[in-house]
C-alpha cells in the first residue's frame, strides 16, 4: 500500500545531478521535418540541444557531379522546397557567370517576380506553423488563404505547386501563361487587404508577445560569427541582404528597403519576416506593370561546358544567403559542388540560443529560426 | 584593399604563401602548418574578416584541398584561403574557436573527406549514421548497392 498524500519520484532515468535527457523528434510536430533534437535538462532549464542530422540526407552535392550544367538545377529544387525558384536561380546564375551568357530582360523580370513571390509563399507557410508550435491554430489557415493564389499561380506558370523548375541556364524554360499578371495582381489587392488581419491576428496577440519576446536572444556578434544570414541576422541588427549588397538581375532597379531589427529575440525574427512580405509586395508591384516583351531565354549551345576554374555565386533565399560554389576541370559536369545553406548555418546557433531558457520557449527560438531539413540535410 | 595590398599583408603573416588571380576573388594558398595563425590574424587584425561564409573541402585525387571563404561585415570583400593535405592523413588545425560556424561545416568535412581536425572540441559524424564506412565526397568512393553510375 502506498500512501496517498506521498509523491512517488522515479530517479532511475536520472543522470548526474539531477539531468534528464530527452529526444525531441525525429517525429514530432514542432520539427517540420526528420530533425532529431538531444536536448539535456535540468529540470525544465535546457542545458544542452545536441542536433541529429542526415534522416533525410540524399547527398545531393555527390549527386550533382555527375548530373550535366543544365541537369544539376532540377535536384536544388529539392532542397530547400519553398524558395525553390531561388535555389534554381542561384545555379542558373553561376552557370550564366561561368559561360557569359546574356539574359533577355523579360527573363530578368519575370525571375524576380517569381523569386519574390516566392518570398512571401514561404513566409506565409512560416507564419502559419509557426503560430501553430506555439499553440494558435487559426493563423495557420488564414496563411495558407494567400498561399494557396502564389500555389495558383506556380501552378500556371510552371505546372507545379511544390519543387517548382521553371528557371533554367539562359532565361526561362517557357513564355509566361497569359493571366499571370491579372492573376499576380488579383493576389497583391487580396493580400494588402488581409495583411492586417495577420497583425490584429498575431503580433498584437498578448500571448504570442510575452512568448516570443526576449526569448532566444541573438547578439550581432554571435550572428555573424555562427555565419547566420537572412531574417535570423537582420533580427539582430546585421545587414545581409544579398539583394542590397550584391545586387543580382534587376535588383538594382527596384526601390525597397532591407528591414533591420535590434532586439535579436524571436518577436524580431517574427516582426523581419512579417515586413519583408510587404516589402516583396513592393518589389512586384515595381515591375508587375513594366515586363518587356521579348524573348524569354538567350541563346545557348545544346552543351554546357563550364571553363575550367572555380564559381560562386550567392542569392537571398526566404532563409538567408544561398552559396554555390563549383569547381569545374572543364568538362560538362562539375568536378566538386557544394552548396552554401542558409539553413544550415542557422541550425548551429540553436543550441546558442536556448541554453539556459525554458524548454517550453524551445517552440519559439526553434519556430523562428525557419528550418526547413531537406535544406541542412541536403 | 586592392589585391596588391592584401598580398603584401599576408606575406608578413605566411611567407610560403602563394597567390591566385584569375578567379572572381583572390587565391591564397598556404601551408597547413600556417592556416591557423594566418587566420586568427585574418580575423582579429586590421581586415577583420568576421564572416566565414564557406567552408568546404575539393578533393583532386592527388591530394584535399580545404577551401575557406571570408568575408567582412565591414568593407564587403571576400578572399579565398586554400591549404593543400595529403589524402592518406589529412590534419588541420581547427578554425571554430575563431569562427563558431566552422564547428558544424568541419563535422560534415570530416565525415565526407575524412580531414581530421586538430583540437576540434566535438568532432564526430554529423550527418552520417555512426558506423558509415568510407568517405563518400571523396572521388574513389564506392558504393555498388545504393550508388548509379551515369
Amino acid at each position: 500500500m502506498y500512501n496517498q498524500t506521498e509523491i512517488i519520484k522515479d530517479t532511475s532515468e536520472l543522470g548526474a545531478d539531477g539531468e534528464l535527457v530527452i529526444n525531441m523528434g525525429p517525429q514530432h510536430p514542432a520539427t517540420h521535418g526528420v530533425l532529431h533534437l538531444v536536448v539535456t535538462l535540468n529540470g525544465e532549464t535546457i542545458k544542452k540541444i545536441e542536433p541529429h542530422l542526415g534522416y533525410i540526407h540524399r547527398s545531393i552535392e555527390k549527386m550533382c557531379e555527375s548530373l550535366t550544367y543544365r541537369q544539376f538545377i532540377y535536384v536544388t529544387s529539392r532542397m530547400d522546397y519553398l524558395s525553390s525558384h531561388i535555389n534554381n536561380l542561384g545555379c542558373a546564375l553561376l552557370v550564366e557567370k561561368g559561360m557569359q551568357i546574356e539574359v533577355p530582360d523579360r527573363a530578368k523580370y519575370v525571375r524576380v517576380i517569381l523569386s519574390e513571390l516566392t518570398r512571401i509563399a514561404s513566409h506565409e507557410l512560416w507564419l502559419g506553423a509557426m503560430a501553430m508550435d506555439l499553440g494558435a491554430f487559426t493563423p495557420f489557415f488564414y496563411a495558407f488563404r494567400e498561399r494557396e493564389m502564389i500555389t495558383d499561380i506556380m501552378e500556371d506558370t510552371c505546372g507545379a505547386r511544390l519543387t517548382m523548375n521553371y528557371i533554367v541556364p539562359g532565361g526561362l524554360m517557357y513564355d509566361l501563361h497569359p493571366d499571370f499578371q491579372k492573376k499576380v495582381k488579383a493576389f497583391i489587392t487580396q493580400f494588402k487587404s488581409k495583411v492586417t488581419e495577420y497583425e490584429d491576428l498575431v503580433t498584437n496577440n498578448v500571448i504570442f508577445q510575452s512568448r516570443t519576446k526576449g526569448v532566444g536572444i541573438l547578439s550581432a556578434e554571435d550572428a555573424i560569427s555562427y555565419g547566420c544570414t537572412g531574417p535570423v541576422a537582420r533580427a539582430s541588427g546585421v545587414s545581409c541582404d544579398i539583394r542590397k549588397i550584391y545586387p543580382y538581375e534587376v535588383y538594382d532597379k527596384v526601390q525597397f528597403d532591407e528591414v533591420l531589427e535590434t532586439a535579436g529575440d524571436s518577436f524580431a525574427r517574427y516582426m523581419v519576416r512579417v515586413k519583408e512580405m510587404n516589402q516583396s509586395i513592393r518589389i512586384i508591384e515595381q515591375l508587375i506593370d513594366n515586363i518587356p516583351e521579348g524573348d524569354f531565354v538567350g541563346k545557348t549551345k545544346n552543351v554546357l561546358k563550364l571553363p575550367k576554374g572555380e564559381f560562386y555565386t550567392r542569392v537571398e533565399t526566404a532563409r538567408g544567403e544561398f552559396g554555390v560554389y563549383v569547381v569545374s576541370e572543364g568538362g560538362t559536369t562539375p568536378h566538386r559542388i557544394k552548396f552554401r545553406s542558409p539553413g544550415f548555418s542557422n541550425l548551429s546557433v540553436l543550441n546558442h540560443i536556448s541554453v539556459g531558457s525554458k524548454i517550453g520557449d524551445l517552440m519559439a527560438s526553434m519556430g523562428t529560426l525557419d528550418l526547413v531539413i531537406p535544406d541542412i540535410d541536403r | 584593399m586592392t589585391n596588391e595590398e592584401i598580398k603584401e599583408y599576408i606575406t608578413t603573416l605566411a611567407p610560403a604563401a602563394t597567390y591566385d588571380e584569375t578567379g572572381e576573388w583572390l587565391n591564397i594558398l598556404v601551408t597547413a602548418e600556417e592556416l591557423q595563425p594566418l587566420m586568427l590574424a585574418l580575423r582579429n587584425g586590421k581586415m577583420q574578416m568576421n564572416y566565414l561564409f564557406c567552408l568546404t573541402c575539393v578533393d583532386f585525387k592527388t591530394h584535399l584541398t580545404m577551401v575557406y571563404h571570408l568575408s567582412a561585415t565591414t568593407h564587403r570583400q571576400s578572399i579565398v584561403i586554400k591549404a593543400n593535405l595529403n589524402r592518406e592523413q589529412p590534419v588541420i588545425e581547427t578554425v571554430c574557436d575563431i569562427w563558431r560556424t566552422a564547428e558544424f561545416l568541419e563535422r560534415e568535412v570530416f565525415e565526407m573527406f575524412g580531414v581530421h581536425f586538430a583540437n576540434h572540441p566535438d568532432l564526430r559524424k554529423l550527418i552520417l549514421e555512426d558506423d558509415f564506412k568510407g568517405y563518400p565526397l571523396r572521388k574513389d568512393f564506392e558504393d555498388p548497392i545504393n550508388m548509379i553510375k551515369l
